[in-house]
């Protein structure tokens, strides 16, 4: 017998516990390049945006990605089209995929993320949204994801705005993640994610300047995996909610291993770009590790 | 040319079936049993099955290249890529030996438009490469050749020591040379080249493709705006993934904001792309 694979998040059902991360993946350029064929076997469970703002955004300036060992640094500056571009042009299209729909939000005021939150709510096709809150504050200055009171304080205005599931995405930049997942989960949050990258940069030794364009930006992949292990382990230790875990998954065994730590989700990351079908791939050896643990403990 | 075909969903294991020096540089053919047919500036994700992560955690990601011949053969379709080792990426790769396999993910991006489609009055084509970026050229000017499209074919080097691919990949076609010792062909930069033809009285019947370091792409769009002479630019970024997904290879355009070089191009035509930046 088959392992069923099938997970419930936030209610909804979803195929297997593989995930995609924010920003990682493209569903739309992905399938200009490889045709319906990704439609067919789609790699991920349910599809998470790239994070999108109320205004348009056009990213940042080269150079903006640098490989480092087992890993790289990235700072894209979250180029998107806007609320409004996203809704009229995209959403169409990611509405096709065959898998729910998160769409990761981000802004720097509560009344502004207040604005994108209410638009999606309206959306049937969205399942979730994502709250990227790394991200200032306009009127205090504080990173809203450093701060639980900023925290609990944005999701107790966004809570309000819609039934759907709300996931906190975490920022690992923080002394106590685990604090700021409490503060997420009083604030009403349904979810929280994590790990987002860390505050990383490298030195062009070409130049003896940063090789990120903007002087620093996110270090992801297998690099990060045993810190985002303990943070999700932490987390898991502090609150009730269920959590998605990312940060290097690369195998079955990574995504195992996030499970282990205490998420119900694992999420693909930097692995995608390297192996453009790796979340089906990981699905396929965490079934298999399902079904080889099954069998060896049959469950009453 | 034809519209690109899809790549085959993912990426998958070919095997080596040749490696070669060349002139400084490495040749090396992977028998791609899948397909489809690269089109000429189309490019491929490559990271060899072993020893990738092997020294250091790096190299970590695929590498972008071109492809420079693609052929039917038995069991696939053989396609040759012309590398440099300048770093553990490519000197991994320039180390594989046949018989090893290497992932491969593509073919990727855009690829060069026909003259007619570059500029109405267009009939030839004039190619410009300059070191290592003579690879898309090389099967452009096949690709030309079956078309009976008029092409002209002007190479520049740093010296001979830094002229891989070109007895390999420019054989059997007469080629303008420049190199920056002058011990290939005259001594100069390849632009030097093709201004001298651009100001030749036929330039408006040609369109100029060009691949090659930054500098000399800058020299190629200037010199074809001044004669008012359309060009396409197979361009070059840093890149982890080369399907979209990471947005590391941005491009600046010229009205404001970014095209991805791996969705959007490589190849890009003159003026679609900020020069001197």
């Amino acid at each position: 017998m088959r392992w069923s694979t099938v997970v419930e998040f936030c209610g909804i059902e979803l195929a297997n516990p593989v995930i995609n991360a924010s920003g990682t993946f493209d569903a739309i350029a992905a399938r200009r390049v490889y045709g319906d064929a990704l439609l067919e076997e789609f790699p991920f469970s349910a599809f998470v945006s790239k994070t999108i703002t109320l205004e348009p955004r056009a990213g940042n300036p080269p150079q903006r990605i640098w490989e480092t060992p087992a890993g790289m640094i990235n700072s894209i500056g979250l180029p998107n089209k806007g609320l409004e571009g996203f809704v009229a042009e995209d959403l169409p299209q990611l509405a096709a995929l065959p898998v729910p729909l998160i769409v990761s939000a981000m802004a720097t005021g509560r009344e502004e993320f207040g604005r994108m939150v209410a638009a999606l709510a309206e959306r049937e096709e969205v399942a979730a949204i994502e709250l990227n809150v790394s991200c200032p504050n306009v009127h205090s200055g504080l990173i809203v994801g450093e701060q639980p009171t900023e925290t609990v304080a944005l999701l107790r205005a966004l809570r309000p705005l819609t039934e759907k599931p709300l996931i906190v995405k975490l920022t690992p930049n923080v002394a106590d993640p685990a604090s700021i997942a409490v503060a997420a989960e009083e604030g009403g949050a349904d979810a929280v994610s994590l790990i987002n990258t860390l505050k990383a940069s490298a030195i062009d030794p070409a130049t003896g300047e940063p090789g990120i364009g903007v002087g620093q930006g996110g270090l992801s992949g297998p690099a990060v995996r045993p810190i985002a292990v303990a943070q999700v382990r932490a987390v898991a230790a502090a609150v009730e909610v269920p959590i998605v875990g990312m940060g290097g998954v690369c195998s079955g065994a990574d995504a195992a291993e996030m499970l282990a730590a205490g998420a119900t989700l694992a999420a693909v990351g930097t692995e995608s770009f390297r192996d453009p079908r790796a979340g089906i791939r990981i699905a396929a050896e965490l079934s298999e590790r399902f079904s080889q643990a099954s069998q060896a403990q049959p469950r009453l | 040319m034809p519209e690109a075909a899809f790549a085959p969903w993912g990426r998958r294991l070919c095997e080596v079936v040749d490696s070669r020096p060349s002139g400084g540089y490495r040749i090396f053919s992977l028998l791609d049993p899948e397909g489809p047919e690269p089109l000429p500036g189309q490019f491929y994700m490559l990271a060899t099955e072993r020893g990738w992560e092997g020294n250091g955690g790096r190299p970590f990601l695929p590498r972008a290249f071109s492809v420079a011949e693609a052929d039917p053969a038995a069991g696939g379709i053989r396609l040759d890529f012309l590398i440099e080792g300048i770093g553990p990426g490519t000197e991994r790769l320039c180390a594989l030996d046949v018989g090893e396999r290497v992932w491969v993910n593509g073919p990727l991006g855009n690829s060069f438009s026909p003259p007619a489609e570059l500029a109405p009055g267009a009939a030839g084509a004039i190619l410009v490469g300059g070191g290592i970026g003579i690879a898309p050229l090389a099967l452009l000017r096949r690709r030309f050749a079956a078309g009976n499209v008029p092409t002209r074919v002007l190479l520049g080097f740093r010296d001979a020591a830094h002229s891989g691919g070109l007895d390999d990949l420019f054989r059997c076609c007469e080629v303008g040379l420049a190199s920056d010792d002058g011990h290939l062909g005259q001594r100069g930069y390849v632009t030097d080249l093709l201004a001298a033809m651009l100001a030749g009285d036929d330039a408006g019947s040609a369109a100029v493709y060009a691949c090659g370091p930054p500098p000399m792409l800058d020299a190629v769009a200037l010199l074809c705006a001044d004669r008012a002479v359309a060009c396409e630019l197979a361009l070059e970024s840093p890149m982890a993934c080369g399907f979209g997904a990471c947005f590391g290879c941005a491009v600046p355009k010229p009205g404001g904001g970014y095209l991805r070089l791996c969705v959007d191009g490589p190849v890009l035509r003159g003026d679609a792309v900020v020069h001197g930046g």
